[in-house]
């Protein structure tokens, strides 16, 4: 059986997702709820022009909404038992895995264009369009890899309870990826710990796509996002081949 | 060739080996039964040859594929009733068939005309739009078939099909299985349902604590069953069941219901025991039926970890 009908069956997986799991409660409250007001309580109040803003802004839409559904699938799914159904069909376990990921990223995209839209229609300007295009994509793939990695364990059937783990991943990350401030201001220890973090490489990207000034160079944030997308998906697939027993038992 | 070739499969979880070493063959075409108690091995099994847990030894061979080397092309000729399965409660009957055709690799034409075909067939065709959240167990498990159906399987595996279900529904799978095995499906069923099994299988394996203690076809199983012939008897009133195990041919009582079920070596001397017990007594014998070993006598006998003493009564 070849890689293009295992990818057309990740397409069926990812679409079976998009059916059943994008108005969940966890991925409605964790997706679209919690990073609006998020969202809501990053931009009032603070003294600074949407172009500021818009990195930040972007970051988190990206990485809030691209990381909610992932971790939501796989324990629902051993939930509700429907996982030994697929996993007895004929789709390898990295398909399965992807068709999760390309659900998540979907999400992700779909989500992260109302404010775009809606900071683009106040007049932000993008002058890198290209750049910020690819890094969107990138980094949305990238972000939906992490989500799948995120449910690999405990191997429980509890959605809520992956859903509180990953949260223990997510918001760190949000606080040392440069949303609040540029790397450039963050201390020697600060912008280490940043340089750990894929989102610190997307809103270095937005950043340079509106106001042209970037940290790091553009080649190495595309590079870094590219690299945590691969690492995060194939570390996701065998970790989740590894546990898929203990998760059907 | 066998639709199924099982080698010396094994599977240990930690230093438990719930499945020891087992080997047999189904036949293209057959119906083949496979029982065991509670934590026998029979669902790890199933399992194995279905390509959701590696076996630790031995292999698994569908269809002349190997389940573990070409996981792949093994499952796309099986359709799988797994034990713990479930249809998607959000999708309706229709979406539910479309995604598992989609999963095979059906052409949308032909899933579309399998999926009329078996929702018609399976009673569901009225409620096809509707979520499968709200439909009834037997509605659901018809469904799970219908699944496992649309991509018509050469192999179907059912794990405990009709455990729990109402008896139209069960009728009705049964009647499929049937109607299956006479246009050359392979089946393996696991159920706890001897009447079923003696009913449905051609075949059947009995697996007891990992290992497979008989395989046979059931009337042979059946003959294995010396000194399992029984009398049935009621009488007008309740009598001792102390008083019926002392009969001299008799190995052991069974009290069910109003009536005792006595294991005899000698069913015609048994026969005189009761009629000669009945009239010192004074008792109406209500009923008498002398009965053969069933396929439960036998899984019973050969699944019993201690066998009761000659005589003991059983309340």
């Amino acid at each position: 059986m070849s890689w293009r009908e295992q990818i057309g069956r990740s397409l069926v997986v990812a679409k079976k997702d998009v059916w059943i799991y994008y108005l969940k409660g966890p991925v409605i409250v964790f997706g679209l709820i919690f990073p609006l007001f998020l969202l809501i309580a990053f931009t009032i109040g603070r003294n600074i022009s949407l172009k500021e803003l818009f990195p930040g802004v972007m970051g988190m839409a990206i990485f809030f909404t691209s990381t909610a559904v992932g971790p939501a699938i796989l324990p629902w799914e051993a939930r509700s038992r429907t996982l030994e159904r697929l996993v007895c069909s004929p789709v390898s376990v990295w398909a399965l895995f992807l068709g999760d990921v390309l659900a998540s990223f979907f999400f992700g995209l779909l989500i992260s264009l109302a404010p775009l839209i809606i900071l683009l229609g106040l007049g932000v300007e993008v002058h890198h369009i290209l750049v910020f295009v690819i890094g969107m994509i990138l980094a949305t793939f990238c972000f939906a890899s992490l989500s799948i990695l995120l449910s690999v364990y405990p191997p429980t059937d509890v959605p809520a309870t992956v859903m509180m783990l990953s949260s223990l991943v997510r918001f760190p990350l949000v606080f040392i990826s440069g949303v609040f401030l540029p790397v450039e201001e963050l201390p020697s220890w600060g912008r280490a710990i940043s340089s750990v973090s894929p989102l610190t490489y997307f809103i270095d990207l937005a950043r340079y796509s509106i106001t042209g000034i970037s940290y790091y160079s553009i080649p190495l944030d595309l590079a870094v996002l590219l690299l945590f997308a691969v690492a995060f998906l194939l570390v996701s697939i065998k970790l989740h081949e590894r546990f898929l027993p203990q998760r059907l038992s | 060739m066998n639709a199924i070739e099982v080698q010396a499969l094994t599977k240990r979880f930690g230093g438990f080996r719930a499945v020891d070493h087992i080997s047999f063959g189904v036949e293209e075409g057959e119906v083949f039964g496979f029982l065991g108690p509670n934590g026998s091995g029979k669902s790890t099994t199933i399992r194995m040859l279905t390509g959701v847990i590696r076996p630790d030894q031995g292999k698994a061979i569908i269809m002349g594929h190997d389940v573990h080397k070409e996981p792949l092309k093994a499952k796309q000729v099986m359709g799988i009733v797994p034990e713990t399965s479930n249809a998607y409660i959000e999708l309706s009957a229709w979406n539910n068939l479309m995604l598992m055709g989609e999963l095979y690799g059906v052409p949308k034409k032909e899933r579309e005309e399998r999926a009329y075909m078996l929702l018609k067939q399976f009673g569901l065709h009225e409620r096809r739009d509707s979520p499968a959240r709200g439909f009834s167990k037997g509605m659901k498990q018809r469904l799970i078939l219908c699944m496992a159906l649309i991509n018509e399987p050469s192999v179907l595996f059912l794990d405990e099909p009709t455990s729990g279900l109402d008896v139209e529904s069960t009728r009705l799978i049964n009647d499929v299985i049937r109607d299956l095995n006479r246009t050359g499906t392979t089946v393996f069923l696991t159920t706890h349902d001897m009447v079923e099994a003696n009913q449905l299988c051609e075949r059947i394996a009995i697996i007891n604590r990992g290992a497979i203690v008989a395989i046979d076809r059931p009337e042979i199983l059946k003959q294995m069953a010396s000194g399992l012939e029984s009398v049935e008897v009621s009488f007008e009133r309740t009598v001792e069941a102390d008083a019926l195990s002392a009969f001299v041919h008799v190995r052991r009582v069974e009290k069910r219901g109003d009536k005792f079920r006595l294991y005899a070596e000698d069913v015609n001397g048994t026969i005189d025991s009761i009629t000669d017990f009945a009239k010192m007594q004074g008792l109406k014998i209500v009923s008498l039926n002398t009965l053969a070993p069933s396929l439960e006598d036998i899984f019973v006998k050969l699944t019993q970890k201690e066998r009761p003493e000659a005589g003991r009564v059983l309340a």
